[in-house]
């Protein structure tokens, strides 16, 4: 992601943002054109800036057993609902199929079974909501790096998408990360909780775990993931469900 | 000495320069140069920078009106700030909210801080988000820039740092009752802050905004993985972002109190002395 800051734009989308706000306060300026240009530059010298700041292996932390959330609650979607994954989960996804495809030399369909019998990253760590509230939980899964690198990642992907089994709103869930996130130790795909298989209301089978970023990037339910050179074309084209539908920052490190 | 010296604008608390050039001691009623540049720059800066922050931190705070302790904390967790529709408890002292907070606007679903009170007007995390993030620059870049001036124009050293005599409970008493008899310095003594006002704005400068940057900082699980030590100092993020908004309550408070003194003091020439540094010294009382 480039970032491009016109003096003049920053300097008259500041003026209106900060003049408009302080003289009536009223959300036609916060919602003008002028201030919401302020407010992408400020999106993109933020995100620009924890890149530089935090170190590409940079570790979240992680904690003790003893120092879990007693109780990991669920939000968002807390069951996909349709009849296929219900049938699914009815069996156990025994029959069901984790597909890698896109910008790869080799696309994957695999099992539940095999994708617990590969490799494997346990880590607890601290899940917060964009909304503030954090809780601390155990996960296990397979290293998403693993997989990218089964299958083959061509030189040309630049995102890796997950399209999810849930929908808000008739909506499909979907959430994207770039290939600095997707190759860092932290990020699985999770098939296990707390010891536990992953259950239904925490995004079962697998769920993505991207340690550096908010709730929102943590997308449960992943049927498949995709490597694409760009966002754009790709449902409201903004790399995820939450950026399209109301606009939160596609980079939630913040 | 120096022609230079000489044209050099004296300031009300450049007590140096007062000696070298010899200027009478200016009395009540004189126009003195009272803040410098640097000072009503960064003054007006924060009063958008805060302004925004406040209220769209306030917003923020709506998508989860509760505060915890800890590495963590949720809705199953025990929170020792919240405010729920028509109150407001600490710890276990439960308050009315009088209508104020914890509102339930027509058409929306009850919100902690009124939609007034918040930017953007109504419920809008993701664009709550947007604005304090982007405004977060503006208060911290003008922020650093002031501590490094302070530091090394002497500004800090000269006007602000309290002397041992002022920080006696005999004077801060005397201070505390003449303020509660809104008796004001006045002549020579109004150069100089008084030690309240030096507290005030240390507090500001030492404690509430490195505080809240910080905090806010802490929050961010990005800045988490390169900085865990960020987590050491607060004692977890629910910790943080408790005490981001203590910090932003303190900063909330001081307003409040410095809009009112302004009010108090003459907000004429309080704001002028600060659009064009030129502050006329109240006359002394007794004459």
């Amino acid at each position: 992601m480039t970032i491009e800051i016109s003096r003049r734009r920053l300097v008259g989308s500041l003026g209106a943002a900060t003049g408009g706000l302080l003289l009536s306060g009223c959300d036609k300026i916060v919602a003008s054109s002028k201030s919401q240009d302020f407010l992408d530059v400020g999106e993109q010298v933020t995100f620009a800036v924890q890149r530089a700041v935090v170190g590409r292996s940079a570790m979240a932390p992680e904690f003790t057993a003893a120092e879990m959330s007693p109780v990991f609650r669920t939000n968002g979607n807390s069951n996909p609902n349709t009849p296929e994954y219900a049938a699914h989960a009815a069996t156990s996804f025994a029959d069901w199929r984790f597909v890698v495809d896109g910008l790869v030399a080799k696309p994957l369909r695999l099992s539940l079974d095999q994708i617990r019998k590969g490799p494997r990253r346990t880590q607890i760590t601290r899940h917060d909501c964009v909304e503030g509230w954090s809780a601390i939980g155990q996960w296990t899964g397979i290293p998403l790096a693993a997989l990218l690198a089964h299958a083959g990642l061509n030189s040309r992907a630049r995102y890796v998408v997950f399209h999810c089994a849930d929908r808000i709103g008739g909506a499909p869930y979907y959430e994207s990360i770039d290939l600095l996130d997707a190759f860092h130790p932290q990020t699985i795909l999770a098939w296990g909780m707390n010891g536990q298989p992953l259950a239904i209301g925490h995004g079962a089978p697998l769920r993505l775990r991207v340690e550096r970023q908010l709730g929102y990037k943590q997308a449960k339910y992943v049927m498949r993931v995709q490597a694409v050179e760009t966002l754009a074309g790709l449902y409201g084209g903004k790399g995820g469900y939450w950026e399209d539908a109301i606009g939160y920052q596609w980079y939630a490190g913040i | 000495m120096s022609g230079d010296e000489m044209i050099r604008p004296i300031y009300a608390h450049d007590r140096d320069v007062r000696v070298t050039c010899n200027t009478p001691e200016p009395q009540g009623g004189d126009l003195i140069r009272r803040h410098r540049l640097p000072i009503r720059i960064w003054h007006w800066c924060n009063l958008a920078s805060m302004l925004v922050m406040l209220m769209s931190g306030l917003m923020i705070f709506n998508a989860h009106p509760h505060l915890y302790w800890g590495e963590f904390g949720a809705n199953f967790d025990r929170s020792w700030f919240e405010i729920t529709p028509g109150q407001l408890r600490i710890g276990t002292l439960k308050l009315p909210t009088f209508g104020i907070l914890g509102v339930t606007p027509p058409g929306h679903h009850s919100v902690a801080f009124p939609h007034w009170a918040t930017i953007p007007g109504h419920y809008d995390l993701a664009g709550a988000r947007r604005w304090h993030f982007a405004f977060a620059w503006l208060l911290v870049i003008p922020a650093a820039a002031f501590w490094v001036w302070g530091f090394t124009a002497g500004h800090f050293r000269r006007d602000l740092a309290p002397s041992r005599r002022e920080l006696t409970p005999g004077h801060l008493w005397h201070d505390v009752k003449e303020h509660a008899r809104l008796r004001f310095p006045t002549g020579a003594a109004a150069l100089r802050y008084n030690v309240l006002q030096k507290l005030a704005y240390c507090s500001v400068l030492f404690l509430l905004l490195p505080g809240v940057f910080l905090t806010g900082l802490t929050m961010s699980p990005g800045i988490d993985a390169a900085a865990p030590w960020l987590l050491v100092i607060f004692g977890g993020r629910a910790s943080a972002r408790s005490v981001h908004f203590l910090c932003a309550m303190g900063l909330l408070l001081f307003v409040a109190v410095h809009l009112l003194m302004v009010v108090l003091a003459g907000p004429f020439n309080e704001i002028r002395s600060m659009i064009t540094g030129r502050y006329r010294l109240p006359r002394e009382r007794n004459r």
